[in-house]
């Protein structure tokens, strides 16, 4: 029989419109994956009888003829949606314990198309890192493993969402992107990962880090199932003002493999000093396969790329001081309280006990570059910054229809590098937060392997509101990289 | 170079609502110039006549009617709160 965790997305939909199995036997088979696979510490709630009774009722749902886009497919969620009456923690522990009395927009959406849910995915606390060890529920290991063996990271933020996907302990997952939390852990863990132009999905009952930022997307093991999974999140929702009043297209029809005569970008900007090699090469190669296929490669510029970093650690944090004040020991998690405070000692107790060490950091940084005296020099300067790295953007947009730059400066290192210098760790983010910034989709996909067999991956970026166009580079990339490998030296 | 001394940064913390210790404030101050040394290159940007971009959202915010569209939902308000008392969160004395 087949290892129904090893399936995609496309397949598993195929598999259960035909009947070969049902939604409860599938949704089996990632329980006991991730009961098997709990070391890897990828879920925070694991909601096995949850998963079941959704399964049950989609395998009923499916008997009466009405089946969603979605039916029936198992699914991590990162546990930065809100999902009602299931923990939602943000992998901090100031909401340890917290049951949202609402459904976000994303889930809900996907659940009406029939998605299951598996459980809560690990996370940074927050979203706030690249490697997964800010959890206040532990690190989350990479399925795949170097040839010294170590424990590698899955990346961050969404790194319990892509080892799930990986590991085969969830068909799919959702994920969010601040900064570069979908791309990012998407190539240190060989899978598919979409960051949607900023408005394509729905905020609301999502944990709120960097809301100019934030975005929801999907994480899959293949560039079809990213669209299939997005067709399922998006759309306008009136309870997110930011949410755009746009259709969805049917993004599957986008996957048509033709792109021949598409123009693709390469700005020179992305290489930096210091780029491993077989970075460089695996974009070079990346260039190829686009040229071999019919595209035109075009030399663009982006100026202000080297700003990117600067201007992403004020503005977010500047957005997560004011977002993350709501955690007062009030209205919902950890309080600390001794006889005889006041509130104000309660606050700053309840807070000190309840965020982890990134976090108070990032509060702080942006508590200070929004205080009297130094709001212009450094927030508004960022904001003027930002708007320069959106035009570079644009600028190069009129020229191209997609750009193409490595996901990130390497391959998943090892937990605990990394961990002596908070701006080290920043410097992960360094091809991801450019596109952030500018609110653009952008699309990793895993295109190669490390000289230590590990998986690197590629960036496609797109115009706002043009995800078809990067799915559609993005199919055809995947199918000329034809990357088959897998962790735990699975045969493909 | 901006540097953070001990006296900025529990300044900060106390803006912050965040207890801090002696040691913690000492760790910080470096933690937090290191940061704010990383961003210092931003200065060399020449932005004039550049407007602040605050959302790349190019849309006009939605107005809806000004009418209530929820409610009544005192429990599940509560439901997640570490305190209450009488349908009421519950409160440091904050009057003398």
């Amino acid at each position: 029989m087949t290892d129904l965790t090893k399936l995609t997305l496309a397949e598993a939909r195929d598999g259960l419109a035909k009947g070969d199995y049902t939604s409860v036997e599938l949704t089996q088979a990632h329980l006991k994956s991730m009961e098997a696979h709990r070391n890897l510490n990828a879920y925070i709630t694991e909601t096995p009888d949850k998963a079941i009774e959704m399964a049950k009722a989609s395998d009923a749902k499916r008997a009466k003829g009405d089946a969603g886009n979605m039916e029936g497919l198992p699914i991590a969620v990162k546990d930065l949606f809100c999902t009602e009456g299931v923990q939602t923690t943000a992998a901090s522990h100031i909401l340890e314990g917290f049951k949202p009395e609402y459904e976000s927009t994303v889930t809900s959406k996907l659940f009406d198309n029939g998605a299951v849910m598996l459980g809560k995915a690990n996370l940074d606390e927050f979203a706030m890192g690249s490697a997964n060890t800010s959890s206040y529920y532990g690190n989350v290991i990479n399925p795949w493993k170097g040839k010294d063996g170590k424990d590698l990271v899955p990346g961050g933020s969404s790194g319990g969402s892509a080892a799930a996907v990986a590991g085969g302990m969830a068909l799919a997952a959702t994920g969010t992107d601040t900064g570069g939390s979908i791309r990012q852990p998407a190539s240190y863990c060989g899978i598919v990962g979409l960051k949607p132009t900023y408005g394509r999905c729905s905020r609301w009952g999502v944990v709120a880090f960097a809301s100019s930022l934030d975005q929801a997307g999907p994480m899959t093991k293949t560039v079809r199932d990213a669209a299939i999974m997005l067709g399922s999140m998006a759309g306008h929702d009136a309870k997110d003002s930011t949410s755009a009043p746009m259709a969805v297209p049917d993004f599957e029809a986008a996957l048509t493999g033709d792109i021949r005569g598409m123009k693709i970008g390469i700005p020179k900007e992305y290489r930096v000093d210091g780029m491993p090699e077989e970075i460089t090469k695996l974009w070079e190669n990346g260039v190829a396969m686009l040229r071999d296929a019919g595209a035109e490669v075009v030399d663009v510029t982006l100026p202000h790329t080297k700003y990117a970093l600067g201007t992403y650690y004020i503005v977010a944090p500047a957005e997560a001081s004011s977002n993350l004040a709501r955690y007062d020991g009030l209205r919902y998690g950890q309080r600390v309280m001794d006889e005889g405070d006041s509130l104000d000692d309660m606050y700053s107790k309840s807070r000190a006990a309840g965020f982890g060490k990134e976090v108070q950091r990032r509060i702080m940084i942006g508590t200070y570059v929004l205080s009297a005296g130094y709001y212009d020099a450094y927030y508004n300067k960022a904001l003027k910054v930002r708007r320069r790295i959106y035009e570079d953007f644009a600028n190069a947009f009129g020229k191209v229809d997609a750009i193409l730059a490595p996901t990130a400066p390497s391959a998943a290192f090892a937990i605990g590098e990394n961990e002596d210098d908070p701006v080290k760790m920043y410097l992960n983010d360094v091809f991801t937060v450019p596109a952030s910034l500018a609110g653009l989709p952008g699309l990793s996909l895993p295109a190669g392997l490390s000289s230590e067999g590990l998986p690197l991956g590629l960036q496609l970026i797109g115009k706002p509101f043009d995800e078809e166009t990067v799915l559609r580079v993005g199919g055809v990339l995947e199918s000329a990289a034809n990357f088959t490998a897998k962790p735990f030296g699975q045969e493909g | 170079m901006s540097s953070l001394d001990k006296e900025t940064v529990r300044r900060i913390a106390y803006l912050s609502r965040i207890n801090v210790s002696e040691e913690g404030l000492t760790e910080l101050a470096g933690d937090l110039t290191r940061i704010l040394d990383f961003v210092e290159e931003l200065q060399e940007v020449d932005v004039e006549g550049c407007e602040p971009l605050t959302s790349v959202a190019d849309l006009t915010l939605p107005l809806r009617k000004d009418e209530v569209t929820d409610g009544n939902i005192q429990q599940k308000v509560l439901s997640n709160a570490p305190m209450t008392d009488a349908g009421c969160f519950v409160v440091p004395k904050v009057v003398e």
